[in-house]
């Protein structure tokens, strides 16, 4: 027997894992205390789905983890590099130096070490300035102590031969082992925004070794001789060096886990994911079987980024949020909660907090903890009503259209949801929903893409198209998925206004499956 | 009455020219960064009263002209406008008592923040506009003669040209076409007129008006105040709608976004649908019932309508709740020479001008 896949999820509050076999359904599942040193909570859940599913460990091909290690680093300014930012524009864009709008604490924790370089491009391929040579190993000697680099130029998404030049005398200078990160590889126009993602990206690099140290550690320690593979914010899967160069994008990944895991319980392809933690209910939209990207610059930790990321919409509540009556007799749900303290804190587990989990179990939906709470009933149904309002609301902001979509409802809380909703055609909650981000890692599949600006005055549309699709799909073999099951999943194209040369900005994206 | 402009009020500044953008201007964030990075060097930089400025003072307003998307990618270099601006007092042969912003809304309300800065000049409290338009000649200064030309364009590689036209809407061709060949985006010295000339045809006190709405939108919600109702009084504004984002239909046309979007109302306004018809800017305001409640050049801005922040037409998405509201703009707008720069048939659409506080009495008897 061959063919298993081990997904596995590290949350805030739990680490959820689960084995699917060879027709990838699901055959064990758990969800444990996500622990302080990540590598035993993933070990504990991990004995749990081989001891339940009686697989052994030789039959586990590939074995995929989702993480928020690389969310909490950056929210927590801990265990950083320090990075070296080289920018390339001078002398344009001298009048906002890097990192000028971070807040103070995180710029430090990255050691505030900039430099602005000639070079750069025009919006159409034109040379903004020079590239001096000299002047970029100067600026990568004058660095002291940097953990990494990160490489900006003017109009990468356009022409990134500047940036690339650079890697070529960081590389020089300081050796094959210090990650460079280029911005042209990692975020699209907007050059605040997408350095700031590359400086992120870079100052991760570190802490996603330690991530992928553990993992590995883990996966060692129980003779488990799988692929290796890490979840990214689009649903799909990278391998691990390159999760190692590309530490960014494993941001957000658990919610789109979610969406691509309730994608798979439901085999619903379009519709509204609403997954339901103990904390916070994320609210995502599923085209086509992925998560939709956000189109707006995304804050992380405070600091405006515009690489892709999942479109999400976050709710303060979850199971574990706490109801207030106000005086005015309306009640609130959240954005207080007991958090993973659900078992000690609420009322049906002998707490003392009325929480949202204690409206079901009042209300008599589901038969959880050790006693009936009393609450009265004008405050469950008001209490209820405004979870209901709130959820409503969010899935009516992720529609694109009025016409209902269906509704897929996962994750540990998801008790919470009514089982109509305005707007929804259907509210669906699949079999195994509560580890449905385990369930969206382990079959996630593998993906490629390019984003670039054309100039179709020397090219027609059709061909700048079978150029990037190509290119795409080039890049999702590359990736690791095979040949013949690789799809283009995505197609974006924007006219730029105001622009000569009939610009035109393409996005394609590409994604195959994971050989078994 | 003199305020400084300090790092600490830069964001209302730059919430409230969003406002008065009227879903677009560009976005301030590019000028709002640009502005507090010359006062981190230069220091703080005052706004003083255009009824202070001396009759036979020379104002020399700055700004930046070409595409929104260049702007967010080749930032400038700071000194192009110091370029441009002192090219022309040199050109003129007088030294300015202060600049200016031409418009009020968006970006170029706080990129002459920075000017003014690193010039150590003072920013006169007034603009062209009282709002945001997609092209040069669209100012007040053009209604009260004022010439745009000498304008003084510069970019950052150290290039510059002096326009001199005919009109000011051949100084918009002409220097529309310079900053094309300077990479798409180039700073403009623009529109040098009198204290007299301001004082007569500029719209008086919008910087001030636009820190004014920026702390008010930022503060209302925590002193438990509605904020749109709070921006419409100090305004003299309407709310026009209210409801929740139902379609948005865009196209590119020269060099325009253009498009429709259509609201569909809750509330007070329940079974109405608005549609709002912008080419950059919010232009024309349609209600299902009311026809036409607010149209150019008065201001229409969308909002949020839990925060109260101002929503651009490029953010405009399916599912949001947002409130709009209508501002009435200066009467400068209102004669027909105004009209025929910025009324509704200059941007296409087939309507009459009527301006909004009419149209709500109208609608009250």
């Amino acid at each position: 027997m061959n063919g298993h896949r081990l997904g596995v999820d590290v949350g805030g509050t739990n680490t959820d894992a689960v084995i699917l076999d060879e027709k990838d359904d699901p055959i064990a599942k758990t969800k444990t205390p996500t622990t302080e040193n990540i590598s035993s909570g993933i070990l504990d859940a991990v004995d749990e789905v081989i001891d339940q599913s009686g697989v052994s460990v030789g039959d586990l091909t590939y074995v995929m983890l989702g993480t928020t290690h690389a969310t909490n680093a950056i929210t927590e300014r801990r265990g950083l590099n320090e990075v070296g930012m080289i920018r390339l524009g001078a002398p344009a864009t001298e009048s906002i130096r890097p990192l000028l709008e971070w807040p103070d604490d995180l710029a430090a924790a990255i050691g505030n070490n900039t430099a602005i370089l000639d070079g750069g491009h025009e919006f159409d391929g034109r040379q903004l300035n020079e590239f001096d040579e000299e002047q970029v190993r100067d600026c990568v000697r004058s660095f002291d102590h940097v953990d990494a680099f990160a490489v900006a130029s003017v109009f990468s998404p356009v022409r990134d031969d500047h940036e690339q030049r650079v890697l070529k005398i960081i590389r020089e200078e300081v050796g094959p082992d210090v990650p460079v990160s280029l911005s042209s590889e990692i975020g699209s126009v907007g050059i605040l925004e997408r350095e700031n993602a590359t400086a992120m990206n870079a100052a991760l690099t570190s802490v996603a070794a330690e991530a992928a140290n553990a993992f590995i550690e883990a996966m060692d320690e129980r003779d488990i001789d799988a692929q290796l593979f890490f979840g990214q914010n689009d649903g799909t899967l990278m391998a691990v060096d390159y999760a190692l160069e590309y530490p960014i994008f494993t941001v957000a990944s658990g919610p789109s886990n979610s969406v691509r895991g309730a994608a798979y319980l439901s085999g619903i392809e379009n519709g509204i994911i609403v997954d339901v933690g103990g904390t916070t209910t994320d609210i995502g939209a599923l085209t086509d079987g992925f998560p939709r990207e956000s189109s707006v610059a995304v804050e992380i930790g405070d600091v405006k980024t515009n690489f892709r990321m999942p479109d999400l919409i976050a709710l303060g509540i979850g199971g574990g949020s706490i109801v207030e009556q106000r005086d005015d007799e309306s009640v609130t749900v959240g954005p207080e909660s007991v958090g993973y303290r659900l078992t000690d804190e609420a009322l049906c587990f002998g707490g003392s907090k009325l929480t949202a989990t204690d409206l079901e179990a009042a209300a008599g939906t589901v038969d959880i903890g050790e006693t009936t709470p009393d609450v009265d009933g004008d405050t469950v149904s008001a209490a209820r009503e405004y979870i209901r309002t709130k959820i409503e609301r969010a899935v009516d902001r992720m529609k694109t259209s009025p016409e209902p979509v269906p509704v897929i409802v996962v994750g540990g809380g998801s008790i919470l949801v009514p089982d109509d909703l305005e707007g929804a055609t259907q509210v669906y909650k699949p079999d195994h929903y509560e580890v449905a981000n385990a369930v969206g890692v382990a079959i996630a599949q593998v993906s490629g893409e390019i984003d670039r600006i054309y100039s179709l005055d020397d090219q027609s549309r059709d061909e700048a198209m079978d150029d990037a699709k190509s290119e795409a799909i080039g890049n999702a073999i590359e990736a690791g998925s095979a040949e013949d099951s690789v799809e283009i999943i995505d197609i974006e194209e924007v006219p730029l206004s105001y622009l000569p040369g009939n610009a035109v900005r393409i996005k394609v994206k590409a994604a195959g499956d994971l050989d078994h | 009455m003199t305020e400084r402009i300090t790092e600490k009020t830069l964001g209302d500044y730059a919430t409230g020219a969003a406002v008065l953008g009227t879903g677009g201007g560009g976005d301030p964030y590019v000028g709002e960064l640009m502005a507090k990075q010359a006062i981190e060097e230069h220091g703080p930089v005052d706004l003083i009263d255009p009824r202070d400025v001396p009759t036979d003072a020379l104002i020399v307003p700055s700004a930046m002209l070409g595409a929104p998307t260049v702007m967010v990618e080749k930032i400038p270099r700071g000194t192009e406008s110091i370029a441009s601006f002192e090219a022309l007092e040199t050109h003129l042969g007088e030294e300015a008592f202060a600049t200016m912003s031409i418009e009020a809304g968006g970006l170029n309300s706080t990129v002459p923040i920075a000017v003014a800065a690193a010039l150590d000049l003072p920013l006169v409290d007034a603009d062209g506009m009282g709002r945001a338009f997609p092209e040069m000649q669209m100012v007040t200064l053009t209604l009260g003669g004022i010439s745009a030309t000498p304008t003084s364009v510069a970019d950052e590689k150290g290039n510059s040209v002096f326009i001199d036209t005919e009109n000011n809407r051949r100084a918009e061709q002409f220097t529309r076409t310079t900053s094309i060949e300077m990479g798409g985006a180039c700073m403009i010295a623009t529109y040098a007129h009198m204290g007299a000339q301001l004082q007569e045809h500029a719209i008086l006190d919008s910087m001030s008006l636009a820190r004014n709405i920026g702390e008010t939108l930022r503060t209302a919600i925590s002193r438990g105040a509605d904020p749109v109702a709070e921006l419409l009084e100090l305004t003299d504004g309407f709310e026009l709608f209210g409801g929740k984002v139902i379609d948005v239909e865009r196209r590119t046309e020269g060099g325009f976004a253009i498009g429709t979007a259509t609201i569909d109302g809750f509330g007070p306004y329940d079974g109405r649908t608005l549609q709002l018809e912008f080419q950059n800017e919010n232009l024309v305001a349609q209600d299902s019932d009311l026809g036409i409640v607010a149209s150019t050049p008065d201001l229409i801005t969308v909002l949020d309508a839990e925060t109260g922040q101002p929503v651009t037409t490029e953010g405009l998405m399916y599912g949001q709740r947002v409130r709009v509201a209508g501002m009435p703009c200066s009467e400068k707008w209102r004669t027909d020479a105004g009209l025929n720069l910025v009324g509704p048939q200059q941007f296409d659409y087939d309507i009459d001008y009527e301006p909004i506080e009419i149209i709500h009495n109208h609608e009250r008897t």
